[in-house]
């Protein structure tokens, strides 16, 4: 689903984020990306969402190489990777269901099957009677749960996700982490950008290690000695 | 029938965000109505001062005075000549004696006239013109096509201030579209400013939508209805500056034309000013829009 091979990306400010990462993650995989602030962990998520190309090596994402997609397919591509943000980033003047529908508008679906799969996706994230709140009417979690239901509304094969629990006590993290997997087992695949190591470490899943624009690790989390050393 | 519905939605979203900040809007349809006014007032304006002073094509009359030694068989050939000629509506011949009775008739010097041995009047050929007053060249063409003919003494155009009267409005005319081309310039600039402005308002939602793969036509739509919608309040409201206006003035008119003996009364903007103004006000807002966001859109990206 996801393959990078020696991608590099130097951002126009001269900042070199990633150095040499190569890595791929199969269809129906869930994956953690774990490493410190300024490792690469948002570019990499950026470099398959497409909010980025890559300036060396090649990123292939559903069996797209995105480096030389041209700029009208990217809305298509794009509507293929749900994508999650630690700040959620719902639009504050519209009501949830509104936010969940964004993707279905911009892909053109009719009026019953937006209101159907609205509905579904709210239910899946347990806010199904929230339709006419605004964002600011409900709890952080509850928010960042709107923005999982945005991600998931139009069933997109790949799912990646920026610290989605990063404003989340663990309670409400645990929550969300039980949500992704459970979109797993139905055939997502998934990738979680985490500085959390203890959600990792609960998960027992893979976790890939970015350090400094690399990959240092890329195991199940408890056979990983590097992460005591991160620490 | 789904784009169809797209499309609806589209615009009353755009309608509703117009809605949601009343004043802001409420200062751009009015700075939009204004720029419109300024053209529709001025053409209204030379509407009526043509429709006041009626149409003076008639009233252009050309005498071709002969010289005294030109007898009335030869002014008869140049009477039919001259009715050949295009350019000429009517010629009548006045003979030298139709005039002087005319003039022994009117101006009461009878008996003195009837001392003088002969005629002293030359035979006249009083011709209109069919160039309309507002084409002085073709008059002017024809007087010095006249005043060629050895036969003639002198030509006399009179009314020729029509024939002004006519190029001043023909000059206002000109003045007007290139005061609504200038004006029409400012719209567009206008939309294209508040379009800009809204454009960095609602940044965040944009970068959203082309997160979740809107293109760029799909986002772009929103900014321009809402450039239409701005250009049809404008219309609508330059309308309704200029009826106020002629409805206040309508009163002072007719009592001026009073005073003048004349049954004439402004004539306000018509339906048809209406549908151009609306439709003219709702192309330039498009059209600011689109320039905006063009230049605008393209530049936000999510996530960088």
């Amino acid at each position: 689903m996801i393959t990078f091979e020696s991608v590099a990306k130097r951002y126009r400010n001269g900042r070199e984020a990633l150095s040499q990462v190569s890595l791929h993650v199969s269809p129906g995989e869930m994956v953690f990306l774990t490493g410190r602030s300024g490792a690469g962990k948002s570019t990499v998520l950026k470099l398959i969402a497409l909010l980025e190309r890559p300036t060396r090596g090649q990123v292939i994402v559903g069996g797209e190489a995105t480096g030389k997609l041209p700029a009208r397919r990217i809305p298509a591509f794009r509507r293929r990777i749900g994508v999650v943000f630690q700040d959620h980033r719902l639009l504050a003047d519209r009501p949830v269901f509104d936010n969940v529908a964004l993707p279905l508008i911009v892909a053109d679906s009719s009026l019953r099957e937006i209101d159907k799969r609205v509905r579904a996706a709210l239910d899946q994230v347990g806010l199904l009677g929230h339709e006419r709140q605004l964002p600011a009417e409900l709890s952080v979690g509850e928010q960042q749960r709107v923005g999982i239901a945005r991600a998931i509304v139009s069933r997109p094969p790949l799912l990646i996700a920026d610290e989605p629990t990063g404003n989340l006590d663990p309670q409400l993290a645990a929550e969300v982490m039980g949500l992704f997997k459970r979109l797993n087992e139905v055939g997502v695949t998934i990738m979680v950008a985490t500085h959390d190591l203890h959600l990792v470490r609960e998960s027992g899943l893979r976790e890939i290690v970015l350090e400094h624009g690399r990959v240092a690790g890329d195991a199940g989390s408890l056979e990983l000695p590097s992460i005591e050393a991160q620490r | 029938m789904n784009w169809l519905l797209r499309h609806v939605q589209s615009l009353l979203a755009s309608a509703g965000h117009l809605a949601r900040a009343p004043i802001a809007t409420t200062f751009t349809v009015l700075v939009m109505g204004l720029a419109l006014a300024l053209p529709l007032g001025l053409d209204v304006l030379v509407r009526n001062v043509r429709s006041a002073t009626g149409d003076f094509s008639g009233a252009i009359g050309i005498s071709v005075y002969l010289k005294t030694n030109v007898p009335e068989a030869r002014a008869r050939q140049l009477l039919r000549s001259a009715r050949d000629r295009p350019g000429v509506r009517t010629v009548t011949l006045i003979t030298a004696s139709e005039a002087l009775a005319q003039f022994r008739q009117q101006s009461g010097f009878g008996a003195a006239l009837d001392a003088l041995e002969d005629n002293p009047l030359p035979h006249v050929l009083a011709i209109t013109p069919t160039a309309a007053g507002d084409d002085p060249a073709a008059v002017e063409n024809l007087r010095r096509y006249l005043q060629a003919w050895p036969e003639v003494e002198t030509v006399q155009v009179d009314g020729d201030w029509v024939a002004r009267f006519n190029a001043i409005l023909a000059l206002l005319r000109r003045l007007l579209l290139l005061a609504a081309g200038l004006l029409g310039l400012g719209v567009v600039a206008v939309v294209g400013n508040t379009i800009r402005l809204e454009i960095q308002n609602r940044r965040a939602e944009i970068e959203v939508t082309k997160l979740v793969g809107g293109t760029n036509a799909f986002v772009r739509r929103p900014f321009l209805y809402t450039g239409a919608l701005y250009g049809l309040l404008g219309g609508l409201c330059a309308f309704v500056v200029v009826a106020v206006a002629l409805w206040l003035l309508a009163p002072f008119a007719a009592r001026l034309a009073q005073s003048y003996g004349s049954l004439f009364a402004l004539h306000g903007p018509t339906l048809r000013d209406l549908g151009l103004l609306l439709g003219a006000g709702t192309l330039l807002g498009w059209v600011g829009a689109w320039l905006a966001a063009g230049r605008h859109l393209a530049r936000i990206e999510p996530g960088t």
